[in-house]
C-alpha cells in the first residue's frame, strides 16, 4: 500500500548510496524528495515540516562525519524517527483496553463513511476468537437503515446485536451494558452515528453516551484515504471524549495512509487496528515498526510471515509436499495452490512485502495481475475431475470444450497445459536434486503470475514475456 | 467554519497580510503554498499555481496582497471549469440516467437521496434503482430515501446482479415514464480489479439499454479525502469514463482542494457538493464560492 512513497526513498537514498561521502547539500536534496512524498502520503505538511527538520538535525553534522556509511546513517535515521513518529516500539503493546470486572464496554465514533459498522463486526470475530462473548449495540439513529445494517452484520459474525426502536442512542447503549450484564456477555460493542467533528449536537449526545457507559476503549475510526484535515478530526474527537486509540480502515486500497502518521504526532494516541479488507475476519494489528519499515521499502517480512502462517494449512503443505516427491502433481492440486494463495491476498501486496522486490528497478512496473489467477482458475474449474487427475485425457475436442467453458480460448487452455507440463518436469529435477523442502513460504513468495503494464497495453491478454511469473512454484 | 483548527493560526497571519498592508514577498508565497497544500491540493498543482501566479504579479504589476488573493482565487476558480462544465446533462430524451459509483463509505446512497429529493421537488418524476446489493441494507437505505423523497425504486435481493437492478430500472422507468433514472452501486476500492469489472458490466448494461452513454457517471468523493482521490479517479475513469465529481461531506474542516488537482490533471469538474444530513443539504458546485471557502480564514 506504499509502493510509492518507498520507491521514491529508495531512489533518492540509492544515489546517497552512490557516493562516499555525503554533504549538508545531499541531505538536503534528500530530504526534499522525502518531504514530497510524505506529502503524497497524505502527511500532514506541519508533521511534515517538524519531521524533516528533525532528520536534517540528526542527519547532518556530527553523525555523518563519524559514520563510515554516511547514506545508511540517513535511511536510518528516517527510519527511527518515523518508527517513533507512528509510536515507537511501546505502541506495539497498545492492545484493547478491557475492563477489570465485566461488561467491557468499547465505543466506535468516527466521521461518516469511516466505517465503524464493518470494524464493528470484525471487532466481534476479533473478541470471539479469544474467547469472548460480545454483544454489538446499535447506537446510530441517525442514518437511515444504519441498525438493519449493523443487525445484517451480527448475523454474519453470529453475534447478538441489541438495540431499542426509537430510542435515543444514550438509553440504547446504557440498556445494551445492563441486558450484557444480564446475560452474561463480556464485551459491549457501541456503534454510534457517524458524526463531524465540529456537529456540536452530536458531539455532545457522544459525551453523554461516554458518560452513561463509561467506556474502558473509545476508539476513533479513521479512512486511510483521509488526507490534511484527519489531524483536525482526531484532535476534536480527542478533546470531546477522550480518545482510546485509532483504527486506520480501508488500508486495502493504494492510499499510503499517512494520515497514519498525522493523527499519531498531534494526538499522541496508539493506532490498535488495521481494517485490511471486506471480510469479516480482514483485521491486523498494528506494528510501527512494519509501517516504518514499509513506507521506507525495507520489506515486511514478518507480516509475511505471519499472514503466511496463518492462512497456510501446515498439513496441507506437508501433502502438497509428498505429492511433488512423487512427481503426482495435478490440477486438482493446482487448484489448491491457487486457492491457498488467495487466502494470502492480493499478490501485489504480498510481493511488496519482499525485500528486493520492493525496490527493485526491474520489477517497478510490475503490476500483478489477478484476473490471469482467476482465468487459470476458471480454466482448470471447467476440466471435469477426470481431467483433472489425469490431464493427458485433454485431447482436443475437450480443450475447446474448457475454453468454451470457461470464457476463454484453445490457445489460453494450451499455454497453462504448457506450463503445467514445464512445471512438472522442473519439479521432478528439484525433488531429485533433493532440493531444500517447499514450504509455505515457496507457494506464497514465488508464485505469483505477473505480467509488466507495457505488456497488459500491448496485448491485453495474458501474453508471455516481460515480467511475467509462472504459477504456482516460480520460473 | 474553521474554528478550532490547526490553521488558524496560518490563516490569521495570510488574512493579516491580506487586509493589512502586507508586503509581497516571499513569505507571502510560502504562505499560500501551506494553505493550499493543508487543503489537500496536491504540491504539483500548488507548484504550478503558484509559479503561474509569480509571472501574473510581475506581468499585471498587481500593486498589493489583496490584489495577489484575488488573482489567485480567480486562477483557481478558472481551474475548476466554467458553469457549462459544472452543470448536471439531461438527455434530450428521457429518461436521463446518472450512474454513481466510488470507493466505500464516501456517501453515494446519501447523495442519490438527495438528489431525488431534490429533483423530485422540482416537479420531475424520479426512479432510485439500488444497484448496490453487496454492502448489508443498502438498498433499504435507499429505500428510505425514495420514501422521504417520494421516487419510485427498484431494488432486487441481497447478493443478486447489480446489472440486472439496472435492467429492471429501465425497464420501470420506460413503462412509467419517468424523467430521471439514478443508480446507485457498491462501494468499491479502485484497485480491486473484479469489482471494477462488475462495475463495467454495469455501465454496459446501462449504456446498451440506454441506447446511449448514462448520461452522467458521477464519482462520489469524501471532502475529506486525500491524495488517493487522484488514483481513484483515473481508475473509475478507465472503467466506466467518469463524467463528474460528486463532492459529498462537504460541511466539515476538510477543505476538498484534491478536486482542483482532479481538474487540473484529469479534466474531470465538480457538478454537485453535498453540504449536510437534510434531504435539501445538496448544492450544485459553484467554483468561486468553493475557491473563497478554500482561501478563507476564519
Amino acid at each position: 500500500m506504499f509502493e510509492s512513497l518507498s520507491d521514491k526513498l529508495q531512489g533518492v537514498f540509492k544515489r546517497l548510496r552512490g557516493k562516499g561521502t555525503l554533504s549538508a547539500d545531499d541531505v538536503d536534496v534528500a530530504l526534499r524528495e522525502v518531504r514530497l512524498a510524505l506529502l503524497e502520503a497524505d502527511v500532514n505538511f506541519k508533521v511534515v515540516k517538524d519531521f524533516v527538520a528533525r532528520v536534517k538535525e540528526r542527519a547532518v553534522g556530527e553523525h555523518i562525519l563519524e559514520g563510515l556509511n554516511p547514506a545508511q546513517q540517513v535511511v536510518k535515521v528516517v527510519h527511527e524517527e518515523m518508527i517513533r513518529l507512528l509510536g515507537g516500539e511501546e505502541a506495539q503493546a497498545a492492545r484493547l483496553q478491557m475492563a477489570p470486572r465485566p461488561p467491557t464496554v468499547l465505543m466506535l465514533c468516527g466521521l461518516q463513511g469511516a466505517g465503524k459498522t464493518t470494524l464493528a463486526g470484525k471487532l466481534a470475530v476479533h473478541l470471539r476468537k479469544q474467547g469472548r462473548n460480545p454483544l454489538l449495540a446499535a447506537c446510530d439513529v441517525q442514518r437511515p437503515a444504519a441498525i438493519k445494517q449493523l443487525q445484517v452484520v451480527g448475523e454474519q459474525v453470529q453475534t447478538p446485536v441489541f438495540t431499542i426502536p426509537n430510542a435515543d442512542p444514550v438509553r440504547i447503549a446504557r440498556e445494551a451494558v445492563a441486558w450484557a450484564q444480564a446475560n452474561g456477555g463480556d464485551v459491549v460493542i457501541l456503534d454510534t452515528a457517524g458524526r463531524l467533528h465540529v456537529d456540536d449536537a452530536l458531539m455532545r449526545e457522544l459525551k453523554q453516551v461516554k458518560e452513561a457507559t463509561q467506556p474502558s476503549d473509545i476508539l476513533l475510526v479513521l479512512d486511510a484515504m483521509t488526507g490534511q484535515d484527519a489531524v483536525n478530526v482526531a484532535r476534536d474527537f480527542d478533546e470531546a471524549v477522550g480518545v482510546g486509540g485509532f483504527v486506520l480502515t480501508k488500508i486495502d486500497g493504494d492510499a499510503r495512509g499517512g494520515a497514519a502518521i498525522s493523527i499519531r504526532s498531534v494526538v499522541g494516541k496508539p493506532i490498535k487496528f488495521l481494517g485490511v479488507g471486506e471480510k469479516m475476519d480482514a483485521l491486523e494489528l498494528f506494528h510501527p515498526d512494519r509501517m516504518a519499515g514499509r513506507i521506507l521499502g525495507m520489506g515486511d517480512v514478518l507480516s509475511l510471515i505471519e499472514k503466511a502462517e496463518s492462512a497456510l494449512d501446515e498439513k496441507s503443505a506437508l501433502e502438497m509436499e509428498k505429492k511433488l516427491r512423487a512427481g503426482k502433481f495435478d490440477f486438482e492440486d493446482y487448484l489448491e495452490q491457487i486457492q491457498q494463495m488467495r487466502r494470502l491476498g492480493p499478490l501485489d501486496q504480498i510481493l511488496k512485502m519482499l525485500p528486493g522486490f520492493a525496490g527493485n528497478k526491474a520489477l517497478a512496473d510490475l503490476q500483478i495481475d489477478d484476473r490471469i489467477i482467476s482465468q487459470r482458475e476458471a480454466i482448470i474449474r471447467s476440466m471435469t475431475k477426470k481431467e483433472r487427475r489425469d490431464p493427458t485425457l485433454l485431447n482436443g475436442s475437450r480443450r475447446k470444450r474448457i475454453a468454451t467453458g470457461s470464457g476463454t480460448t484453445v490457445q489460453e487452455v494450451n499455454r497453462l497445459l504448457t506450463e503445467y507440463d514445464q512445471m512438472r518436469g522442473m519439479m521432478r529435477k528439484m525433488m531429485a536434486g533433493d532440493m531444500p523442502a517447499m514450504g509455505p513460504m515457496a507457494g506464497a513468495g514465488r508464485g505469483a503470475a505477473a505480467k509488466s503494464k507495457k505488456n497488459k497495453k500491448g496485448k491485453g491478454g495474458g501474453g508471455g514475456g516481460g515480467g511475467r511469473f509462472r504459477l504456482p512454484f516460480g520460473r | 467554519m474553521l474554528k478550532r483548527g490547526l490553521f488558524k493560526n496560518l490563516f490569521q497571519r495570510v488574512d493579516q497580510l491580506v487586509t493589512g498592508r502586507g508586503r509581497i514577498d516571499e513569505t507571502l508565497f510560502d504562505d499560500f503554498e501551506e494553505a493550499l497544500l493543508a487543503a489537500d491540493l496536491n504540491v504539483h498543482t500548488t507548484d504550478r499555481v503558484l509559479q503561474d501566479l509569480r509571472g501574473l504579479v510581475r506581468d499585471e504589476r498587481l500593486p498589493d496582497v489583496q490584489a495577489v488573493r484575488e488573482r489567485l482565487a480567480q486562477s483557481l476558480t478558472e481551474l475548476l471549469g466554467d458553469p457549462e462544465d459544472t452543470k448536471l446533462k439531461r438527455s434530450p430524451t428521457p429518461p436521463t440516467l446518472y450512474l454513481m459509483v466510488g470507493v466505500n463509505g464516501v456517501g453515494k446512497t446519501t447523495t442519490l437521496g438527495k438528489m431525488a429529493f431534490i429533483e423530485k421537488q422540482m416537479g420531475r418524476k424520479v426512479l432510485l434503482a439500488a444497484g448496490d446489493t453487496f454492502r448489508a441494507a443498502a438498498a433499504d437505505q435507499l429505500g428510505l430515501w425514495a420514501e422521504r423523497s417520494g421516487a419510485e425504486f427498484v431494488r432486487h435481493r441481497e447478493g443478486s446482479d447489480p446489472a440486472a437492478v439496472v435492467y429492471d430500472a429501465l425497464q420501470a422507468a420506460r413503462a412509467r415514464a419517468v424523467d430521471l433514472v439514478l443508480v446507485d452501486t457498491a462501494g468499491r476500492l479502485h484497485t480491486r480489479s473484479n469489482l471494477m469489472d462488475e462495475l463495467k458490466k454495469i455501465n454496459r448494461v446501462a449504456e446498451r439499454e440506454l441506447g446511449r452513454k448514462p448520461d452522467e457517471v458521477l464519482l462520489a468523493l469524501d471532502a475529506t479525502t486525500g491524495q488517493n482521490a487522484i488514483r481513484q479517479a483515473k481508475e473509475f475513469v478507465d472503467a466506466v469514463g467518469v463524467t463528474g465529481i460528486a463532492l459529498a461531506k462537504f460541511d466539515g474542516t476538510a477543505r476538498g482542494g484534491i478536486v482542483l488537482t482532479i481538474k487540473d490533471e484529469l479534466g474531470i469538474p465538480v457538478k454537485m457538493v453535498g453540504i449536510g444530513e437534510k434531504p435539501e443539504d445538496i448544492r450544485r458546485f459553484n467554483p468561486r464560492e468553493f475557491v473563497d471557502f478554500l482561501l478563507a480564514s476564519d
